[in-house]
C-alpha cells in the first residue's frame, strides 16, 4: 500500500485513473465524432438558416438589394391586412380536415376488411399501397388529365351513369375537392400502417371479449380500437402536418387558381419568395406556418393522453 | 354457439346444428361483400394508372374520342421514343429540338439521388450509432434537439438555405441538393436508426471492444452489418424522396440538360406542350416514365417496403 502510494504521487496510480479518464474521454471523443457530421449540419443548415429566416421576417429584402429592418411591418401585414393570407389558410385547413378525416375513416376501414383473414391479403395491400409509392410531379400531371373535364375518366365515368361531371380543376367550387378526391386515392399507405397495427392485437384479448358476450362492434370498440389508437394518433399528426405542407400538386395543376380556390399555403410562400421576390415577406409567411404545424402538434399531443391508450403504460 | 352440446337432446342438437349451418353462411357471405368491397376499391386504384398508361399510347384525338376508347386501337410506342430522346419526328408547331430528353432528365434524378442516398445512409448512420451507444457529456440534450427538428418545417429555413448556396456559387448545380445530406441524412432517418440499433444487445460491442476493436471498428464491423434491414427501409425511403422531389430543383436547378424527372415534367407541361391545346399522350408518356423506377423498386423489394413502412410508421 505504501509503495502504491509513495508511486501515486506521480506515478502509476494516478496514470491508472488517468488511464480510466483517457477510456471514457477517447468513447466521449469517438461521440462527438459519430454525430459531427450532423452537428455541423444542424448550425449551418437548420439552426443557423432558421435564426437567420426569423430576422429576414423583420425586413424587406428583393434579393437585389441587401435587407431592410422594417419592424413588424411583414408580420403586421400578414396578420392583419392581407386578406389572401387568411384566405390561403381556409383553404389548405378544409382541405386538412378532409384529407385527413377521410383518410382516416377510409384507410383504417380497409385495414379492419383486410384483418378479416381475407384470402390474396397480399395482393389487395400491394394494390392499395401502389398510389403512395409514386407522388410528386408525375402524380400530378396524372390527376391533371384524370380530372380533365372532357378526357378525365372521371367524367367519363360519371356520364356512363348520366351525371353530367363538374369542371373540376376549372371550378371553384370542385378544384378544392378535386385535390381531397386525389388524397384519398393515396389512402392506402396509412392503411398498412393501420394494418400491421391490426395483426399486432393481441388474439386473447378478443376470445376474452367473446366470452364476455361481445359482438363485432363492441369488440371494435372496446379493443380494436384502443389497442390500436397510438397508430392513429400517429397517423393523425403525420397526416396533418403533411396536409399543411401541400406544394407540387397544387403548383402544377392549378397555381392556386381558379380565383384562388387551391391557393395552399406553401404555394403563398414560394410564390412570395421566388416569383415577386418578396423574400421578408415569405419568411414571415414560412415562420407563421412553422408556428401552426407546431401548435396542431401540441394539441393533439395533448389530447391524446385522453383517448390514446398506451398498453404498456403505467397510470 | 359452439359449446359442448353431447348431453342435450336430439332436436336442440339439431338446432345447433343449423344455426352452426347459418352462422357459416353468413360468415361466407360478409367473406363475398368483403371481397367486392376490396376490388372495387382495388380497381379505384388501379384505373388511374391504366388511364394514364392508356392516354399514353393514344394519338392526340383518341383521348377525347366519344365514346372512350379503354384500350388504345393502335398503341402509339413512339409516344415513348419520342418523349426519351426529345425527337419529333413530326414536329408539328413544337418546340423540337430544344434539347430536352427524358432519358436525360431520368439519368440527372437517378445521379442525384444516388449521391442523395449513399450521403444520408453513411451520416445517419454513424450519428444514430453516435446517439445509442457512445456515451458523451451532452448526448440527451442533443438528442432532444435533434428530434425538435424533425417539427421544422423544410419550408422555414427554404429562403436562408438559397442564399447560403448562392453565395457558395452553386445554384444550377446538385450541390444544393447533395451536400446538406452528408451532414445527418435528416432527423427523421437518424431516430429511426438509433431505435434500431437501440434493439440490439450491447454485449456485441463490447466483445468487439476486448478484441481490441476501435469505436469506429464497432460501428463498421458489428452495428452497420446488423442494422441492414433499417438500412434498406432507409435506402428506399431516401429514393422516394429524392426521386419525386419538387421543390428543391425548382428553387435550384435552372438549365434544362441538369433538371430532373420532375421539373422536368414540369417544364414539359408548361413548355413543350402548347397551352391551348396540350400533348395529353406525350405528358403522359413522360409521367410513366416518372414513375415506372419507384414502382419497379416497389415490387421488387416490397418486403423491405412493408418492413420499412411498419418500423418507421412513414406512409410515402
Amino acid at each position: 500500500m505504501n509503495t502504491i502510494n509513495a508511486q501515486s504521487q506521480g506515478g502509476e496510480v494516478a496514470a491508472g485513473r488517468f488511464r480510466m479518464g483517457r477510456l471514457a474521454r477517447r468513447e466521449a471523443l469517438a461521440g462527438y465524432l459519430a454525430i459531427a457530421p450532423w452537428l455541423l449540419g444542424f448550425l449551418v443548415f437548420e439552426l443557423g438558416p432558421l435564426l437567420t429566416s426569423l430576422y429576414l421576417s423583420f425586413t424587406k429584402f428583393d434579393v437585389l438589394t441587401t435587407p431592410k429592418w422594417v419592424g413588424f411591418k411583414n408580420w403586421d401585414k400578414m396578420l392583419f391586412n392581407d386578406p389572401l393570407v387568411w384566405h390561403s389558410l381556409k383553404v389548405t385547413a378544409i382541405y386538412s380536415v378532409g384529407a385527413v378525416s377521410l383518410g382516416l375513416v377510409l384507410g383504417l376501414g380497409l385495414a379492419l376488411l383486410l384483418n378479416q383473414d381475407v384470402a390474396g391479403l397480399s395482393y389487395y395491400r400491394t394494390v392499395f399501397y401502389t398510389p403512395a409509392v409514386v407522388s410528386g410531379a408525375a402524380v400530378a400531371m396524372m390527376w391533371l388529365l384524370l380530372l380533365n373535364p372532357e378526357a378525365g375518366v372521371i367524367n367519363r365515368i360519371l356520364a356512363m351513369v348520366g351525371i353530367p361531371g363538374p369542371a373540376w380543376l376549372f371550378d371553384r367550387q370542385w378544384a378544392l375537392p378535386a385535390f381531397i378526391i386525389m388524397s384519398i386515392w393515396g389512402v392506402g399507405g396509412g392503411m398498412v400502417l393501420y394494418l400491421a397495427a391490426l395483426q399486432g392485437v393481441p388474439t386473447e384479448l378478443y376470445d376474452a371479449a367473446m366470452i364476455d358476450g361481445a359482438g363485432a362492434w363492441p369488440k371494435l370498440y372496446f379493443v380494436t380500437l384502443p389497442m390500436i389508437s397510438p397508430v392513429i394518433f400517429f397517423n393523425l399528426v403525420m397526416g396533418i402536418i403533411g396536409s399543411f405542407q401541400v406544394f407540387t400538386s397544387a403548383f402544377i395543376m392549378t397555381k392556386g387558381g381558379p380565383a384562388n380556390a387551391t391557393y395552399f399555403f406553401v404555394l403563398g410562400i414560394y410564390l412570395n419568395a421566388f416569383q415577386f421576390l418578396k423574400m421578408g415577406y415569405a419568411s414571415a409567411l414560412a415562420w407563421m406556418l412553422a408556428v401552426i404545424i407546431l401548435v396542431l402538434t401540441l394539441v393533439a399531443f395533448r389530447s391524446s393522453g385522453r383517448w390514446v391508450h398506451y398498453e404498456g403504460q403505467i397510470r | 354457439m359452439t359449446e359442448s352440446t353431447f348431453d342435450r337432446p336430439a332436436p336442440a342438437l339439431a338446432a345447433a346444428r343449423r344455426q352452426n349451418t347459418i352462422a357459416r353462411r353468413v360468415r361466407a357471405i360478409s367473406k363475398l361483400l368483403i371481397h367486392l368491397v376490396l376490388i372495387v376499391g382495388g380497381f379505384a386504384v388501379l384505373i388511374p394508372f391504366f388511364w394514364m398508361v392508356s392516354a399514353s399510347l393514344k394519338p392526340d384525338w383518341e383521348i377525347f374520342q366519344i365514346p372512350p376508347t379503354w384500350i388504345p386501337e393502335e398503341p402509339l410506342w413512339q409516344n415513348y421514343a419520342i418523349v426519351l430522346t426529345g425527337n419529333r419526328p413530326d414536329a408539328e408547331g413544337s418546340r423540337a429540338g430544344q434539347g430536352w430528353s427524358f432519358m436525360g432528365f431520368v439519368w440527372n434524378t437517378a445521379y442525384v439521388t444516388a449521391w442523395v442516398m449513399v450521403g444520408r445512409l453513411l451520416t445517419a448512420s454513424l450519428a444514430a450509432y453516435g446517439f445509442a451507444r457512445l456515451r458523451f457529456p451532452g448526448r440527451n440534450v442533443l438528442f432532444i434537439i435533434m428530434l425538435a427538428t424533425m417539427m421544422v418545417p423544410g419550408h422555414v429555413t427554404m429562403i436562408p438555405l438559397y442564399f447560403i448556396f448562392k453565395s457558395l456559387q452553386t445554384l444550377d448545380t446538385y450541390w444544393p441538393l447533395v451536400l446538406p445530406v452528408w451532414f445527418g441524412g435528416g432527423a427523421f432517418f437518424i431516430f429511426l436508426l438509433r431505435q434500431f440499433i437501440n434493439s440490439i444487445p450491447p454485449d456485441y460491442d463490447d466483445a468487439a471492444r476486448i478484441d481490441g476493436c476501435s469505436w469506429l471498428g464497432v460501428y463498421w464491423r458489428i452495428i452497420l452489418p446488423m442494422i441492414k434491414p433499417a438500412l434498406g427501409a432507409v435506402a428506399i425511403f431516401s429514393f422516394m424522396a429524392s426521386w419525386n422531389d419538387f421543390m428543391g430543383p425548382l428553387i435550384y436547378i435552372s438549365s434544362m440538360d441538369k433538371y430532373t424527372v420532375a421539373i422536368g415534367l414540369h417544364f414539359f407541361k408548361n413548355n413543350a406542350s402548347p397551352a391551348a391545346r396540350p400533348l395529353w399522350n406525350l405528358m403522359m408518356a413522360a409521367s410513366v416514365v416518372a414513375m415506372v423506377p419507384p414502382l419497379l423498386l416497389f415490387f421488387f423489394a416490397q418486403r423491405y417496403y412493408i418492413q420499412g413502412i411498419v418500423v418507421s410508421g412513414i406512409k410515402g
